[in-house]
């Protein structure tokens, strides 16, 4: 049945209805209108729907929105108000990391994740965190260096 | 006999730039969250010249983009294209997509309104200039006539015009509304490419900044006041249909709205995806599966083994092939190749509003004319009454050059009085996909004194373009499929090409990135590292001695033996492998450096490339085209392969239809080399380079000469010899 859901999302309370075990990507999406999340496998294969919730990288697209009713949830509209989110951002466009970009928002959400919780990530803590997120324009290569360079922007 | 049927891409080059005036239609690349997307405005630029540019009171400087963004950079190569010739000011510029009309914005070398074949710059580098240096022309008359000074005598730069003798400017913004009133020059010169200050920097793309916050729109992003969504299931089996529907339990699902019964699929609407989804899979479906229903994939390798046997329609022979191949040390060899899906991030989708006098459709299509008027008979309305709003693409590929997913919203849009947007699962996309076909390339060649004397090649596979593009299906040759065989970059004195059509039972093909070369340059750059070995060469030196004729390509092979360290020493197992191509008028070469532990596992060491494309409009552009190709190519080599089972495709979703990943991504070098050349295209290119290189590294490493793809880690252990 639908139930009367509240969340925070990007520091704003978000009322609707919703089913409990309706996929958070989906309440994103398609209730909020919040679009910059992107929908990929459904089966989280891929990474596109990549959100932070209390900091974290998580997968929305298998997430029901019950899971986090009382969870801060932050998407790629707002990570830029965070530090690592902002560094991100910044060393994505310097680096020119973004083809069709369908991806990028996933990757970025898992980037600030890594940063946030790692700051100065050798290849294998990049690896491990950047692994679930695919690219099919193959952005790999610029991902790693613009990860770097964040950190380096962090440390200076 | 000496046949060469001059069948070349460029043969099919139809019409010429058609200007004229246009309204200016504002389709923002991004939106606002939370908000619907904005109506159009349709404000008539100040200046409008033609319908490329825009420029109002303000000087704000909007370029109109006949190809489409797929992540190709092409925004940006366009618009520096265009403001490089209008001298304009760069940091001022914006990007609008055009809408549809093949007249205006046609690809010259389709006549069509489409975006594929790495041509966007190839076929708009000199109408695009022509353009932009006629409205400059324009811009400066106006100026002059004002001070009434001749043309001559004043110079333009950065969206302003001079007159250097009386110290005077003005800003092109200033001189819009009199420049609207000036005739169009006949014969523009262009500017000399050493007076360019826009093309060939590295220019930031325009399209990015708002891929990094969510604000940027693709077609699943659009959002329309009063839409609801849907998600379909269409008949496993390809040409199947429906038999029957019980949706007694799906349409009691909370935020099912309706269940929509085609020829071929069931779609249900919802008030959200997951509404729709919760629905498709509550209905009971049975399909009538049709004739297509038990065939395999080894019934498709059967037909094709089979149908390669016949002699081709011969697209060249130059020379005397019989008597070459009748003397020397002979060589034979087949390759094959399987088919492949697109999976493009952003899933296949369509979002449409049918009205009793309208149909509109929101979405991101590579071919916007072929989208409306396959909507129109759809809808079952005059083309004139579709409406395309075209979006950011989340990956083309060449999936995107089809209609089918427009047609079917359209469809289910038909049932309803509401928008709908209709989005694929991964699964849908994946199982009903337009594939690359399966290929056989049959190579046969002799050497004489440690070079090929006589090479006869025979392509069998499906002609995409005889369904694609019938009037360019000729004489029996797809030209696509035989694209860069006919284009082999080597000195064969005695070289014959042949062309097999053979179509895979039941599954539709299409383009997939990178197209016929993917074919010609796996199976030439294998043969051309086993043929080395036969006469005793280095794979770089056999290839170079065959190249004399050719000296761009001879000049990157050269470049990337040094840049790669081709010849050094590697531990056991590790091995390097070359490959040249000439595909899509630029000339590529690339080394990919690959172990190969004992129970067969590859992993990518190094890639480095080294590209002359020409002018490189955004040499920062080509290079990452070029890393993404060569991961996309890679990709491929090491997981891709749609198999049939039962007449279903086996394949759903990520888990078991691969990707590369980050953790298995090389350090990727890529060297754009200066060049005064007209631009060659680049889009596709990488994706050509990967397999061959990988496999002929494989072949060091291992002595293991594969000729099947995806890689088959069974034949690589430890132990093993072909």
């Amino acid at each position: 049945m639908h139930m009367a859901t509240t969340l925070t999302i990007n520091g704003e309370t978000k009322s609707f209805d919703a089913p409990p075990e309706m996929p958070l990507l989906w309440v994103l999406r398609d209730i909020l209108g919040m679009t910059g999340t992107k929908f990929g496998c459904g089966i989280a294969q891929c990474g596109a729907c990549t959100v932070h919730v209390d900091g974290k990288a998580v997968r929305s697209c298998v997430l029901p929105v019950s899971a986090v009713a009382n969870r801060t949830v932050t998407t790629i509209e707002h990570v830029g108000s965070t530090p690592a989110g902002a560094k991100v951002q910044k060393a994505w466009l310097e680096a020119e990391v973004i083809q069709c970009g369908y991806c990028q928002s996933g990757q970025i959400m898992a980037a600030a994740a890594l940063l946030a919780a790692t700051p100065n990530p050798d290849d294998s803590d990049i690896d491990a965190a950047m692994a679930g997120n695919i690219c099919r324009c193959g952005t790999y290569v610029r991902i790693r260096e613009a990860i770097k360079h964040a950190a380096n922007g962090r440390q200076s | 006999m000496n046949a060469h049927n001059n069948l070349s891409r460029r043969s099919l080059l139809t019409g010429g730039l058609a200007t004229g005036f246009l309204l200016a239609f504002h389709l923002p690349l991004r939106a606002a969250v939370n908000e619907p997307v904005q109506p159009r405005d349709t404000t008539e630029g100040k200046f409008a010249p033609n319908a490329f540019i825009r420029i109002d009171e303000t000087g704000r400087t909007v370029l109109m983009m006949p190809q489409v963004e797929m992540g190709q950079g092409t925004y940006t190569s366009i618009s520096a294209v265009l403001a490089e010739e209008l001298d304009a000011d760069w940091s001022k510029v914006e990007v609008q997509h055009a809408p549809p009309n093949d007249k205006l914005y046609g690809n010259p070398t389709f006549g069509l309104q489409v975006t594929g074949n790495s041509n966007s710059i190839r076929a708009w580098w000199l109408p695009l200039r022509q353009a932009g240096a006629t409205a400059r022309a324009m811009l400066v008359q106006a100026a002059a006539s004002q001070w009434g000074v001749e043309p001559s005598s004043c110079t333009a730069a950065k969206g302003e015009v001079a007159h250097e003798a009386s110290g005077r400017k003005l800003a092109y913004g200033a001189l819009a509304l009199a420049a609207q009133g000036q005739t169009p020059p006949k014969d523009v010169a262009l500017k000399d490419p050493k007076d360019f200050v826009i093309i060939g920097q590295p220019l930031k793309r325009l399209d990015t900044p708002d891929k990094v916050n969510g604000k940027a729109v693709y077609g699943i992003d659009a959002i329309l006041p009063g839409m609801k969504f849907a998600t379909v299931a269409a008949c496993p089996v390809f040409g199947g249909k429906v038999g029957k529907v019980d949706d007694s339990a799906a349409i009691k699902l909370p935020g099912v709205r309706k269940v929509v019964v085609l020829d071929d699929m069931v779609a249900v609407i919802g008030d959200h995806m997951w509404a729709a989804k919760q629905g498709l899979e509550a209905l009971k479906i049975e399909w009538n599966e049709g004739p297509n229903a038990e065939i395999t994939t080894k019934d498709i390798w059967d037909d094709l083994r089979k149908a390669s046997q016949k002699d081709g329609a011969v697209a060249k022979s130059d020379g005397d092939i019989a008597k070459a191949l009748a003397s020397g040390d002979r060589f034979e060899a087949a390759y094959e190749l399987p088919f492949l899906a697109h999976a493009s991030m952003e899933p296949i989708n369509a979002t449409v509003h049918v009205r009793p006098d309208a149909c509109e459709i929101w979405t991101g299509t590579q071919i916007m004319t072929r989208v409306q008027s396959e909507a129109a008979k759809a809808a079952g309305l005059p083309v004139d009454k579709v409406i395309v709003n075209n979006h950011l693409l989340g990956g083309g590929f060449g999936r995107k050059l089809e209609p089918d997913m427009v047609i079917a919203a359209v469809k289910i849009a038909r049932q309803v009085d509401y928008p709908v947007k209709v989005v694929w699962t991964r699964e849908e996309d994946i199982q009903h996909d337009v594939y690359r076909p399966v290929y056989r390339d049959q190579i046969t060649a002799s050497l004489v004194d440690g070079k090929v004397a006589g090479w006869k090649y025979k392509v069998a596979g499906s002609a995409v373009l005889a369904r694609w593009l019938p009037p360019a299906f000729q004489k029996g040759i797809d030209i696509d499929a035989i694209d860069a065989a006919v284009d082999a970059p080597y000195d064969f004195a005695n070289f014959h090409v042949e062309y097999v059509r053979a179509e895979p039972l039941s599954v539709p093909t299409g383009f997939w990135r990178g197209v016929g070369p993917n074919n010609n340059v796996f199976a030439v750059e294998c043969a051309m590292d086993e043929l080395a070995r036969k006469a005793g060469k280095d794979p770089i030196e056999f290839r170079k001695s065959m190249l004399t004729k050719n000296p761009r390509m001879l000049a990157v092979l050269s470049q990337v033996a040094e840049k790669s360290g081709w010849g050094q020493k590697l531990p056991p197992r590790v091995g390097r492998g070359v490959c040249v191509q000439p595909s899509f008028a630029s000339f590529i070469a690339t080394v990919v450096e690959a172990e190969i532990d004992d129970i067969g596992e590859i992993t990518l060491r190094r890639v480095t490339s080294v590209v002359d494309t020409g002018i490189a409009v955004n040499p920062d552009t080509v290079k990452a085209q070029i890393e993404g190709g060569l991961i996309f190519g890679l990709t491929a080599a090491l997981y891709g392969e749609i198999t049939i089972d039962k007449g279903r495709v086996q394949q759903s979703n990520f888990h078991d239809y691969r990707m590369m990943r980050i953790n298995e991504t090389p350090k990727i070098e890529v060297i754009v080399v200066k060049s005064g050349e007209a631009p060659g295209g680049i889009g596709e290119a990488g994706v050509n380079a990967g397999p061959p290189a990988l496999r002929n590294a494989i072949y060091a490493a291992t002595g293991v000469a594969l000729r099947r793809l995806p890689i088959d880690r069974k034949l690589l252990a430890a132990g093993k010899k072909a």
